[in-house]
């Protein structure tokens, strides 16, 4: 009861007419990335950042969350209308949603999707609502060596899950550790990798790093393509509406299914792009006739939307209740947090409630206002497609630009977030991962930390990550993760497992 | 209800053509990534073993870390080059064709163009070229509307961040003549 309490206080704190503004601007702008190729949700958030920075710390986080929901939902309109996944997280949404619009159900199907994305939420926002206070209150309780196993515990079951060769994603990771160790060490104050230059002095900025890994390259890998498309134009009746939600309670366990599995991975940092296929896959498993999915089901549609945008929502649980991004987009948005002093984690339910309470909020209306606002566009979005790439192209290059120089005033910045770019496609193209990079980006200097203090209080033994059972577990666990593929090749000869198939991967 | 008869049709005239010849293959370019990273964590490893990588009274040194990093990193790369060295002999699929290549160089060249000219010229001049030069030159758009999207785009960026939000970019010699 005293989180429903809490979040009453967050609607106070949010209820003001400017940061509802705020949010109406952000679901917008999120909508409109969401929409464009050569956008999404990490590079969107990422590039308008600076927008943000005058803003007072709510109003900030407010209008940038509100741009990740508006960019989640703005990716089903291209998947369904003109079968193009504006996100790797619609393809499932293009199986059955195409179909639809193709035999001319496109108000059908994007009513479904917008509909099923605010459940998926939804369900999220209340398992952050009740489970992160009690998670951060338990964490308060942690040290250096728990803080330093968590981070273990992600870094490993990016590597162990990851669908991606492991030794591209351990290469993925100790870069971008690396990276993060650029400049002035935290504990000493000394100088390392910095080779003389001045501008390194700073260190590599993780924002900077973003713009150029998603958005620049983003736009190399469009433009390869061929840009042409041709697809649906479609507005939505409040008719259409009211007879998809009536229908609603006849599909309540495939919602149901892909809520949970959606949030089990955001929380895990399992990622919405498996969260979707997954829904998808379980829907399909359990329906009476599998076959007619892929001709134009309306669960072929719910059950990817719901569990992808569960995955995305409850991705910013261990975020604000451990400081530990369960995806790349919520990495941006811890980023974004630091911007403004604050410190994502335990202590952050303790010193900026009204802070932590008021996103929490903007959750809950967000996607409200996101779901109306995004049921009552669709045409006008769905026809930005029309402008030319070629005028599209120069405008994210530029706001990219603006993105990385604003973020410390620095026109090395400007160069950096090219050779990011260049990264990025060539990353990209020979199957890198990227989201193991911005993660370890972010987190390498905390991770670093608390090793060096776990380690200086122990006097120098390992030992310290096995001292009590909390820890203790969590190093094992860790462990097991990253040697998750052989223990389950093992277990599948023993014949105690269906090792081989497909299960609990990260798509990162 | 949905008003499927109409359709949005947007035409690509300069797509790449699908039988257009790789320029390299995907096999090499991992083999040289993985050489280049290779060569990457040798140079952070020395620095950080000259930092200092080992123990010392006051815990671990600043090196510590990242040494042991740098050699998890030259491992990782050392197994992707032989890994890569051994898939060769499959074949390998294409890393970008000649007609991929030359549209990406025409996105990378003017956005290399516009990082140095905004050096020079400051952001909002180096923007309004960019996004002209790129509509008329890549697009094959009308110059009149090449023209009129940059003056308004960098006219509404100027005005949204550096009069809006007081967020201050690069400046140059058109800037400072009109005194700002």
């Amino acid at each position: 009861m005293e989180a429903f309490g809490l979040l009453l206080h967050g609607f106070a704190v949010l209820l003001t007419w400017k940061t509802v503004l705020l949010m109406m601007v952000g679901l917008v702008l999120g909508i409109f990335v969401g929409v464009l190729p050569g956008l999404g949700g990490p590079n969107g958030v990422a590039i308008l950042l600076p927008l943000t920075f005058t803003m007072d710390p709510t109003s900030a986080i407010v209008m940038l969350s509100c741009i990740y929901w508006g960019a989640l939902f703005g990716g089903a309109i291209t998947s369904i209308l003109f079968n193009i996944p504006g996100e790797a997280w619609s393809v499932a949404t293009t199986f059955d949603g195409y179909p639809m619009a193709q035999q001319g159900r496109a108000a059908e199907a994007l009513t479904a999707a917008f509909t099923s994305s605010f459940i998926g939420s939804l369900v999220a926002v209340l398992l952050i609502t009740f489970l992160a206070p009690m998670i951060s209150s338990f964490a308060l309780k942690f040290g250096p060596p728990e803080f330093f196993a968590v981070y273990l515990l992600t870094f490993c079951s990016f590597v162990g899950l990851g669908r991606e060769a492991k030794h591209k994603t351990v290469i993925s990771m100790s870069l971008g550790l690396l990276l993060a160790g650029i400049g002035m060490d935290t504990v000493s104050g000394n100088l390392r990798m910095t080779f003389g230059s001045p501008e390194l002095l700073r260190g590599i900025n993780f924002l900077v790093a973003v713009i150029g890994l998603f958005g620049i390259s983003e736009i190399l890998l469009t433009m390869e393509e061929r840009l042409a498309l041709r697809g649906h134009a479609a507005s939505i009746s409040l008719r259409v509406v009211l007879s998809v939600w009536k229908d609603l309670p006849k599909y309540w366990v495939t919602l149901l299914r892909s809520s949970f599995i959606g949030c089990w991975l955001g929380i895990t940092p399992g990622g919405a792009i498996a969260a979707s296929f997954m829904g998808y896959n379980l829907a399909k498993r359990f329906a009476k006739d599998p076959e007619s999915f892929g001709k134009g089901r309306i669960e072929g549609v719910f059950a990817p939307e719901t569990a992808a945008h569960a995955s995305g929502t409850s991705a910013l649980l261990p975020m604000l209740a451990l400081g530990i991004p369960g995806s790349g987009t919520a990495a941006i948005l811890l980023g974004g947090l630091m911007v403004w002093g604050l410190n994502p984690g335990p202590l952050l339910f303790v010193e900026h409630k009204d802070f932590v309470w008021g996103l929490i909020a903007s959750m809950y209306l967000g996607n409200v206002v996101g779901l109306v606002l995004v049921l009552t566009t669709v045409p006008i979005f769905a026809s930005i497609l029309r402008v030319p790439f070629a005028a599209v192209a120069p405008m994210i290059v530029v706001s990219c630009a603006i993105g990385a120089y604003a973020i410390q005033n620095a026109m090395f910045d400007i160069w950096l977030m090219l050779g990011f770019g260049i990264v990025g496609y060539v990353f990209k193209k020979i199957g890198i991962p990227l989201a193991p990079f911005t993660l370890a980006l972010v987190l390498g200097n905390r991770a670093e930390d608390a090793f060096r203090l776990s380690m200086i209080g122990s006097g120098g033994t390992l030992k310290v990550f096995w001292s009590n059972g909390l820890v203790g577990s969590i190093t094992t666990l860790a462990i097991v993760l990253l040697f998750w593929p052989v223990i389950d090749g093992l277990l599948g000869r023993l014949g105690w497992t269906g090792a081989g198939h497909n299960r609990g991967t990260i798509k990162n | 209800m949905s008003q499927t008869d109409l359709e949005i049709v947007v035409d690509d005239p300069t797509a790449p053509e699908d039988d257009s010849p790789s320029v390299v293959s995907s096999g090499t370019v991992e083999i040289v990534v993985c050489l280049l990273l290779l060569a990457l964590a040798v140079t952070l490893g020395t620095d950080n073993w000259r930092t200092g990588a080992s123990w010392d009274a006051t815990g671990p040194e600043p090196g510590y870390f990242p040494f042991y990093l740098s050699v998890i990193l030259g491992g990782g790369s050392l197994y992707g080059l032989v890994v890569a060295l051994l898939a060769r002999r499959a074949s390998s699929g294409s890393f970008v064709t000649r007609a991929q290549g030359r549209r990406v160089l025409a996105v990378f060249l003017p956005t290399l163009l516009f990082c140095l000219l905004t050096q020079f010229l400051g952001l909002y001049v180096a923007s309004f070229l960019l996004i002209a030069g790129f509509m008329r030159f890549v697009g094959k758009i009308a110059l009149w509307k090449s023209l009129l999207t940059a003056f308004f785009f960098t006219a509404i960026m100027f005005v949204t961040f550096d009069i809006a939000f007081d967020v201050i970019m690069p400046k140059g010699p058109l800037e400072a003549a009109l005194g700002r």
